[in-house]
């Protein structure tokens, strides 16, 4: 499950651009990709979604208010379930807990990743020895089955268990990728005119070091949003969320438990797993365009110029 | 040398890390969910030595200090006693994983070697055909696939294979009711025919980065001088691509063939929870929904040192394979 995701970048050009013009690069990046533009319109409909839900869809998604196993209508967009809850209301009402997740896990998890990555590597001796091996040593952990163990004995997490289990042990992938890149940043020039003028480590480290990496850290976010949807529903799908939180891993977890496929409600269980693969979709898309624009050997060949191979 | 020894050093670094991560979490969490557990194994009827080691093992009742507490723990892990099995009391915790562990090996162990045979297949002949129909749908395609959930996959198989067209069985490894286990045809059909949709739900979900990973490579690969002056030979394309181009890309896939191997005994918990496949994923959260908690800590167990084995020997395969890393330590 820890497999590294294929879209990762290795090495970015991006190295020596400051912070506002790596920004500007990525827009631009971003409108002239095609699949840049497709994540980020499906990412920015779901903000959307999370942000004002009751635009779209009217009904609560916890009253047991209507008839119970209804198909899909005018009045139930996708039907209600069988203890009579509008299921359209309960994928709409149910993004926000979803995109707080992934925002907030992927955010927490690079950030403590910058911070164990770019401190390992500036400081070197024994401090990059030790937060090397616990980085190693929680890289080759299992994941998932580990997270399984944690929510087992704090018996099912609540939304919050479940972002500080997902940062805690989620983390080293991406630690060590920054590291790596912060190493070979060290002994540049203007790292070593920072410390001619004197300036504090910290200072360095903050102002000089980390902007430069912005094009890693900006991919590093979405691969941690990515697995902290998938990791996040997939702990509510089997049962180890708060059966009460409005999510689609929750939605699910209740639709496996009425074993809605077998009992004729197959959109129960579908909807929300095709949000969440429509969500995840929307982040690879973006991490994988970021990976194209990082790397020009992986763009897609134009026809037209194509190079005759073989 | 020195680097198989730094690495032999890893593994049991690691071992010992994922051990007292094992003692720790019980014991951090709030509320003692242990203890629970114990009353319950004392309603079973346990005879007291059981819960002795029980008490070793989750901290429970014990005058012991911690320090004392966690030298007992490890010399019943490193002896192998795991305790008892509380949904499945009296037996131990071994024999009901070793009832698992030949269906998780069987199901996701073939299905992981074909997903690397056929996912290399495609990506070597993907970046061959650089620009071309396969090379232009594939990378995108599985883009999305690698961002859907293994269990939505599996939902959906069963949705449309197994309940709308009646084609496979959709539930649990063979027909309980109708058929036992045993060394004949029709138990083997029985056992192919239920593994069947399982097997294409890891399938569809993993065979993405095979392909993504080795087409990558060879990209990189075939802009190299010594496939220029292959084609400058005139060899046939079919071996520049194989024998040259192919050939020298496969590293980082053999490698991560080896390190998934580990993954095989964990990777498939949620596909095994849709089906009911009888497996060590299924038994996991089977373990953790009874509150077992002597199964689930021998079950993360063994899920780590099925992982921490395989990366040893994806690291002693690339030591082997690539000169350049024998150089550089």
């Amino acid at each position: 499950m820890a497999m590294p995701v294929a879209g990762v970048p290795t090495e970015s050009p991006a190295a020596h651009v400051p912070a506002g013009h790596a920004l500007a690069r990525i827009g631009r990046a971003i409108r002239s990709n095609r699949k840049a533009a497709t994540g980020t319109i499906l990412l920015l409909i779901f903000v959307l979604i999370a942000l004002f839900p009751w635009v779209i869809a009217r009904d609560s998604p916890t009253t047991d208010a209507y008839q119970p196993h209804l198909g899909a209508s005018a009045t139930h967009l996708l039907g209600t379930n069988a203890y009579g809850q509008d299921l359209f209301a309960q994928v709409v009402w149910g993004t926000r807990n979803v995109l707080i997740i992934s925002v907030v896990v992927g955010l927490a998890t690079t950030g403590v990743a910058v911070l164990i990555g770019v401190a390992a590597a500036y400081l070197g001796g024994v401090w990059d020895g030790t937060l090397s091996v616990l980085t190693d040593v929680l890289l080759v952990i299992p994941l998932f089955p580990l997270l399984i163990v944690i929510a087992a004995y704090a018996h099912g997490g609540t939304t919050l268990v479940l972002i500080a289990a997902i940062t805690l042990t989620s983390w080293s992938y991406t630690a060590r990728q920054l590291r790596s890149q912060a190493l070979t940043l060290r002994n540049r020039d203007y790292l070593e005119a920072a410390r001619v003028r004197g300036e504090r480590r910290l200072y360095i480290i903050v102002v000089e070091v980390i902007p430069t990496m912005t094009s890693l850290i900006v991919a590093s976010f979405l691969t941690n949003a990515l697995y902290a949807v998938l990791l996040s529903s997939s702990l509510q799908f089997i049962g180890l969320g708060d059966p009460n939180t409005v999510s689609w891993g929750t939605t699910l977890y209740w639709a496996e438990n009425n074993a809605a496929l077998q009992t004729g409600e197959p959109l129960w269980a579908i909807a929300p797993g095709a949000c969440i693969a429509l969500l995840g979709a929307a982040f690879a898309l973006l991490n994988y365009a970021f990976d194209e624009i990082g790397n020009p050997a992986l763009r897609p060949v134009r026809r037209s110029k194509r190079v005759r191979s073989a | 040398m020195r680097y198989a020894l730094r690495r032999l050093g890893f593994f049991v670094l690691t071992l010992w890390a994922a051990l007292t991560l094992n003692f720790l979490l019980p014991r951090l969490m709030p509320g003692n969910p242990a203890l629970a557990m114990m009353t319950k194994f004392h309603s079973a009827g346990a005879n007291p030595q059981t819960l002795r080691a029980l008490e070793t093992l989750f901290g429970v009742n014990n005058q012991q200090g911690l320090i004392a507490q966690y030298f007992g723990y490890l010399h019943q892990m490193l002896t192998g006693n795991f305790g008892t099995s509380l949904s499945q009391f009296p037996a131990s915790v071994t024999s009901v994983i070793g009832s698992a562990i030949w269906w998780t090996l069987g199901l996701v162990g073939v299905t992981t070697v074909l997903a690397f045979i056929l996912g290399t297949g495609l990506g070597i002949v993907s970046a061959w055909r650089r620009g071309g129909k396969l090379d232009s749908v594939l990378p995108p395609v599985f883009v999305i696939t690698s961002a859907i959930p293994y269990f939505w996959v599996a939902m959906v198989l069963v949705l449309v294979f197994g309940i709308t067209l009646h084609w496979f069985p959709s539930q649990g490894g063979y027909y309980v009711t109708t058929d036992s286990p045993g060394l004949n045809l029709t138990f083997f059909q029985d056992v192919v025919n239920h593994a069947f949709l399982p097997a294409m739900a890891l399938l569809i979900t993993t065979i993405g980065t095979w392909i993504l990973t080795m087409r990558n490579t060879m990209i990189t690969t075939l802009a190299e001088d010594y496939v220029r002056m292959a084609r400058a030979k005139g060899l046939p394309g079919w071996r520049i691509m194989l024998d040259y181009a192919a050939r020298n890309a496969m590293l980082p896939n053999l490698v991560g063939f080896a390190m998934s191997l580990g993954f095989v005994v964990s990777g498939a918990i949620l596909v095994e929870y849709v089906f009911n496949y009888p497996g060590v994923g299924y038994m996991l959260l089977q373990a953790v929904d009874g509150e077992d908690y002597p199964l689930m800590q021998a079950l993360f167990l063994l899920i780590t040192v099925a992982v921490l084995v395989a990366i040893l020997a994806a690291d002693i395969l690339t030591a082997l394979l690539d000169p350049r890393t024998r150089a550089a330590r």
